[in-house]
């Protein structure tokens, strides 16, 4: 009995991890969606907002390790705080200045070519932007802190206690992963009504059906391509500042971006709700994965522990998923023509 | 002005198919393997041969190998490291279990065992396409170092996780371990790079090349005229495995003699290769080499002008090295989304237009 509460627990710990998944794959999607680019970059891009953030919020000068190098100077802080509001409000106004930069100065010149070729791009975005956040922000762990609720509930560790024996002290949840799947629910709310019925959003969806049909309507493909990377990068800040309050804001959250890859791929790349329920999956599955190769007699059989599965267990689930269905859960049916 | 095919007759059918028809190219071509083989072994030193030359070498050779599965087949591929690391392990494990044997085989069959690797990888693309198939060899990449990591056996259980290269001989001459000189370390890797690339060159314009070309130009229209996917998609992850196995092999064996796993064989590797291939241009062996160049200088430079030169932190150039390299691939994509190889093909023909382009 106990055992299974375990699991249950592990469980309900691989939703929450599922649903911060999801946050940096839903930004996949919507950039997917509307333009056809498969932007590696995304993972990179909420590290940059985490960074920029955390940044601002301290009071740092940005390019203060160039400058000092440069001119022999020792700047470090204006020496402000700023509340953690208006940093919010000003890290989206980077972002959404990061966007006019991508649209103006990569994507312009890349319209009409192969996707490989953009997804390269977006590749030699993400190592320019890691460069970029580091110089300009310095490269050391931070920790981000914007006021969300962290450690255990104990609300619930007490309310579910009862369900178990003496052993059993109740689930333990991070209240902060409450909070992250509170604000991804409201989020994927959001961008569907504003996909729905908002004439923006209306002119996002024509681009995303066919491009050429968006433009003779007089539907201008380069703004629209400047509001989903900035959408993009909102959605970016939003993982980041979850991520980062979960463990700090370092270089690792980029390679959270890889493993939105598996979590697009079983929910397919064109589909909101398939972020959502693939980053599920896979929060909960990896969790589970490890709970049981870890804890039985795997190791026994074998001659060695099965730890730290979680490293490539979303990767493999994700491929063998795919060989039964190519297009992922939600995905559109590819079809094939010469 | 003597640069052109004019005057250059070929009397027979195996003349007029080589690869290099321009008399000036076939001189270049000879002069470079010349100052290859007997020039640079006497100049040679520690610093050029680590810094610069194995390294080159080594990544050219990784780098024709997955230019095969991505430039000439179209199969997008993120497992390179992954199977570099193959590589590394079977001639690891190669070179302890069979002590007696010549280490040359001993790479050699690590590319069989990465080649076999490879096809067990590569058996998805047959249903997977496209971006959903990159993702899918990131499941190789992730697997595959989890693998050399967690199973004590690949490390012939040292207590210390990594491997070290024992010293192994070729012709009496030590080749792998720390008595080996800066020559022999680039001889053994010319060599092989010399071997593969010639194969890769045959290779690509012959039969099974084109029908690479032609699955990665349009599959089910390949399918249609007669290509065998299934044949011609497992061969491309054969063969370019069986590359990039060999590259894995010297990496390990020859240029670093001690390997973790994870540091050397990580997704940053696979990144790596794919740059240069991308800026040396898909589907061309020159661009392989080019784009091996390219990345292997570019570091060295970056470190020398601005540690060396303006006396900057380290960690500061290489952040700087990282938007540097983001920026070149990006104005390279937008430039010229065919790489160096596109350059040096448009260079040639200018040059065998001048002086009269018109």
């Amino acid at each position: 009995m106990t055992e299974f509460l375990y699991a249950v627990e592990v469980m309900i710990n691989g939703l929450m991890a599922g649903v911060l998944y999801a946050l940096v794959a839903l930004g996949f999607v919507l950039i997917f969606k509307a333009s056809g680019i498969f932007n590696y970059a995304q993972g990179v891009l909420a590290l940059f907002a985490a960074l920029t953030l955390v940044g601002l919020q301290e009071g740092q000068i940005p390019f203060a390790h160039l400058i000092n190098a440069m001119f022999g100077t020792e700047l470090h802080h204006f020496g402000w705080h700023l509340p953690a509001l208006l940093a919010i409000l000003l890290t989206v106004g980077v972002m959404i200045l990061l966007a006019i930069a991508i649209e103006r100065f990569i994507l312009k010149h890349l319209v009409n070519q192969e996707p490989i070729i953009l997804f390269m791009a977006t590749i030699g975005l993400a190592y320019f932007l890691e460069g970029l956040g580091d110089i300009m922000w310095g490269s050391e762990i931070k920790t981000l802190d914007v006021g969300l609720p962290q450690g255990g509930s104990f609300w619930i560790e007490e309310k579910t206690a009862v369900l178990g024996g003496d052993g059993f002290y109740g689930f333990f949840i991070d209240k902060l992963d409450i909070v992250a799947a509170l604000v991804a629910a409201v989020l994927v709310i959001g961008l569907t009504v504003f996909s729905q019925y908002s004439k923006q959003g209306r002119a996002l969806r024509a681009v995303a059906d066919d491009h050429q049909a968006a433009l003779s309507v007089g539907i201008s493909l380069r703004f629209i391509w400047v509001l989903v990377w900035s959408i993009a990068g909102f959605v970016a800040l939003v993982a980041g500042i979850m991520w980062g309050a979960k463990s700090g804001v370092q270089f690792s959250l980029s390679l959270i971006a890889l493993k939105a890859l598996p979590v697009l791929m079983l929910g397919g790349f064109t589909s909101i709700p398939g972020a959502i329920v693939g980053g599920l999956i896979i929060g909960v599955g990896e969790k589970l994965f490890e709970f049981t190769v870890s804890s039985s007699w795997f190791g026994d059989a074998f001659g060695f522990t099965m730890s730290a599965t979680e490293n490539w267990f979303a990767y493999v689930l994700a491929l063998i998923f795919l060989v039964f269905r190519p297009q992922g859960l939600f995905g559109e049916k590819i079809i094939e023509r010469v | 002005m003597f640069y052109r095919e004019a005057g250059d007759f070929k009397t027979s059918y195996a003349a007029d198919n080589q690869t290099f028809p321009i008399r000036l190219d076939r001189y270049r071509y000879l002069a470079v393997l010349f100052a290859a083989f007997a020039v640079i072994p006497f100049v040679i030193d520690d610093y050029w041969a680590n810094a610069i030359f194995v390294p080159f070498l080594i990544y050219a050779i990784a780098a024709i190998g997955l230019n095969i599965l991505v430039g000439y087949c179209g199969q997008l591929s993120l497992g390179t490291g992954g199977f570099m690391a193959v590589g590394a392990y079977a001639c690891y494990k190669l070179m302890t279990a069979f002590p007696d044997v010549n280490i040359v085989l001993h790479i050699l069959g690590a590319g069989f065992v990465t080649a076999a690797v490879g096809v067990l990888f590569g058996l998805p693309s047959l249903r997977i396409k496209g971006f959903y198939l990159a993702v899918a060899t990131l499941a190789a990449q992730f697997f595959l170092v989890w693998l050399f990591n967690k199973v004590p056996w690949f490390y012939n259980y040292s207590a210390s996780g990594q491997i070290n290269a024992p010293e192994r001989t070729v012709a009496g001459i030590p080749v792998t371990g720390p008595n080996t000189e800066a020559w022999a370390q680039y001889l053994i890797c010319l060599v092989f790079v010399v071997v593969l690339a010639w194969m890769a060159r045959n290779l690509t314009r012959g039969t099974v090349g084109r029908s690479w070309m032609a699955i990665r130009d349009m599959d089910i229209a390949a399918e249609i005229i007669g290509v065998n996917p299934l044949k011609a998609k497992l061969t491309a992850f054969a063969v370019s495995s069986f590359y990039i196995g060999i590259a894995g092999a010297l990496f390990f064996a020859v240029y670093l003699g001690a390997v973790e796993v994870g540091e050397a064989f990580g997704i940053q590797k696979s990144f790596l290769v794919l740059f240069m291939i991308i800026i040396g241009g898909l589907g061309s062996i020159f661009g392989s080499f080019a784009g091996a160049a390219f990345m292997v200088l570019l570091p060295v430079l970056l470190k020398n002008l601005l540690v060396g030169g303006m006396g900057w932190p380290t960690d500061l150039t290489a952040h700087l090295q990282l938007m540097i390299v983001g920026a070149l691939i990006i104005v390279f994509l937008i430039a010229e989304p065919h790489g160096l190889a596109q350059l040096w093909r448009i260079g040639k023909e200018k040059l065998r237009l001048w002086p009269f382009p018109h």
